[in-house]
């Protein structure tokens, strides 16, 4: 643990004199040095445009940025390289199946099934296509735990279900949906449906296998992951991909072009307009290599071990309550909470007085909170830099709190 | 930065004219989207002026900040001229609480004078 905490040089800052406890990691991930000296290299020794140039460092960049790509690939068990398409990030990735597969694909009898608890990057678009196309949407809610039911799945998919959007962790509950059944719930009551992932808060967290899975899209981000922002994945099932008509126009998504007509490039290049973010690939590329080098499953044990003691921490103190699953196995490294008569934002405010960073707010799913019928939520979540200790200084801070506020 | 001083807790533990009014003249409220913070306030001017404000309360829930901003807005306000108070900002509501503020937490602090600032202005309004 100590030699991890040595790889992330922000957790050396101190601010005021006092170390940072960082336990926003649903947000966003720290960025380890080695991730940190991928990207600078390319900036510093090869930092040309990818595949146009006929000369040395050019070559090199290109190298970099599709050997990245195939790392990934490999990380999320994609059969091939060019399934995986870079975009600016989950919510884009999203976007791009909204325009180049949705629309085209969608009519006014068509359903989509999305659940309660996701991000608005997963929720926006499908509850979008109501009013584009005049699909009927349904929304899949939780059982009094915070997890689903595979049962409702009878009444949600039918013939006429196109689609079923759902996340795989959720960034609010915690709760590890089962993707693996689900979808083999799904394909079996209707085999065209098709099933979209946002892995946004699994990729980062758990050993993930799209195939295994059995979905159809998955998308997530580089920044949550220990990579840079800016930069994250779609992949899809080639077949598919190929027939998504093209999302941005530019440079480098072209076969030819003449006066009259185009031949766009395949995938994933006719999804890549314009100069791809060379060095957040390379980035991204240098994350998953240090993901791989720990092991999935270790940062998943890792996980389970702090949230199943934060768990037990944050419950013994009174007037906290904590939503989502109890369990700690059913959940991801994430506790969103409320604190009996405080405001969230005079908890985090309090907290902050001792470096402690936690988010608080509707956290981009505001529906899941209008679902428990609770204002804004505070939230702590936790990767493989978080400690003990951490969670420690988190018990010792809400106690300040409620003895500034109580 | 001390943001909870003993003045801004004495005013979000005791809120001062909390509550309705009877007969307000005007009223007005707003929503925070971002934390989920609902704020309103009700007014009642001078009988025969009807440029000062002579009574205000407000309601609703929030965080330490704005409710105490709120608190102290309206005894601040009490006795004021409407266009004073519509050229109340954002400096006269930091030096108020007496304290700094975070970008975040401006918002925070200025959303009990927006409301304010709202009912009065529909006073006008109606006053032709």
């Amino acid at each position: 643990m100590d030699a991890i905490r040595k790889d992330f040089p922000i957790l050396n800052r101190r601010i005021d004199g006092k170390p940072l406890i960082y336990l926003d990691s649903t947000a966003t991930s720290l960025k380890p040095q080695a991730v940190l000296d991928a990207m600078d290299e390319y900036y510093t020794s090869y930092g040309a445009n990818v595949f146009r140039g006929i000369y040395k460092i050019s070559e090199r960049a290109t190298l970099a940025y599709e050997s990245a790509r195939e790392r990934i690939a490999k990380f999320i068990g994609a059969k091939e390289k060019e399934e995986v398409i870079f975009t600016r990030g989950t919510d884009e990735s999203i976007s791009l199946l909204y325009y180049s597969w949705a629309l085209p694909h969608m009519s006014a009898c068509d359903v989509v099934v999305t659940t309660i608890m996701e991000h608005h990057a997963n929720f926006l678009p499908w509850q979008q296509l109501v009013k584009t196309k005049g699909v009927t949407l349904k929304i899949w809610n939780i059982d009094p735990n915070g997890e689903l039911n595979l049962n409702d799945l009878d009444t949600l998919i039918t013939r006429e279900t196109k689609l079923l959007a759902l996340t795989a962790v959720s960034n609010v509950l915690g709760t590890i949906n089962p993707i693996q059944k689900i979808t083999r719930t799904v394909k079996k009551l209707n085999p065209a449906c098709l099933v979209l992932v946002d892995a946004a808060q699994a990729a980062p967290h758990m050993a993930i296998d799209v195939q295994q899975w059995g979905a159809d899209f998955v998308a997530f981000s580089s920044h949550k992951m220990l990579g840079p922002t800016g930069i994250g994945v779609l992949w899809g099932r080639r077949e598919l991909l190929e027939d998504m008509p093209v999302f941005n126009f530019g440079g480098d998504m072209i076969k030819e072009v003449h006066r009259d007509h185009t031949v766009f490039a395949g995938i994933p290049y006719k999804f890549e307009a314009g100069t791809p973010h060379v060095a957040g690939a390379i980035g991204l590329g240098a994350a998953v290599d240090y993901l791989t080098a720990l092991g999935m499953d270790a940062v998943r044990k890792h996980e389970l071990e702090i949230t199943s003691y934060a768990l037990d921490r944050l419950s013994s103190i009174n007037g906290i309550s904590i939503v989502g699953p109890k369990e700690a196995t059913h959940r991801g490294g994430v506790i969103a909470f409320t604190m009996k008569g405080l405001h969230p934002h005079d908890i985090a405010q309090i907290l902050d007085e001792d470096n402690i960073c936690i988010r608080v707010g509707f956290h981009c799913a505001q529906p899941i909170h209008e679902y428990l019928s609770i204002g804004a939520t505070a939230r702590a979540s936790f990767y493989i830099y978080t400690t003990k200790a951490d969670i420690d200084a988190l018990a010792n801070g809400l106690y300040k709190v409620k003895k500034i506020l109580g | 930065m001390d943001l909870y001083r003993e003045i801004i807790l004495d005013h979000y533990k005791h809120p001062r004219n909390f509550g309705e009014l009877e007969k307000p003249d005007a009223k007005a409220s707003e929503y925070n989207t971002t934390c989920g913070d609902r704020i309103s306030i009700e007014v009642r001017v001078n009988a025969s002026t009807r440029q000062r404000i002579d009574d205000i309360c407000f309601s609703g829930v929030g965080c330490a900040i704005s409710m105490a901003s709120a608190s102290m807005l309206t005894e601040k306000v009490t006795g004021m001229h409407l266009k004073d108070v519509l050229a109340l900002g954002t400096n006269d509501i930091v030096n108020m609480l007496g304290t700094e503020l975070t970008p975040s937490r401006t918002k925070c602090a200025l959303l009990p004078l927006e409301v304010l600032q709202k009912a009065v202005l529909s006073l006008q309004t109606h006053n032709g």
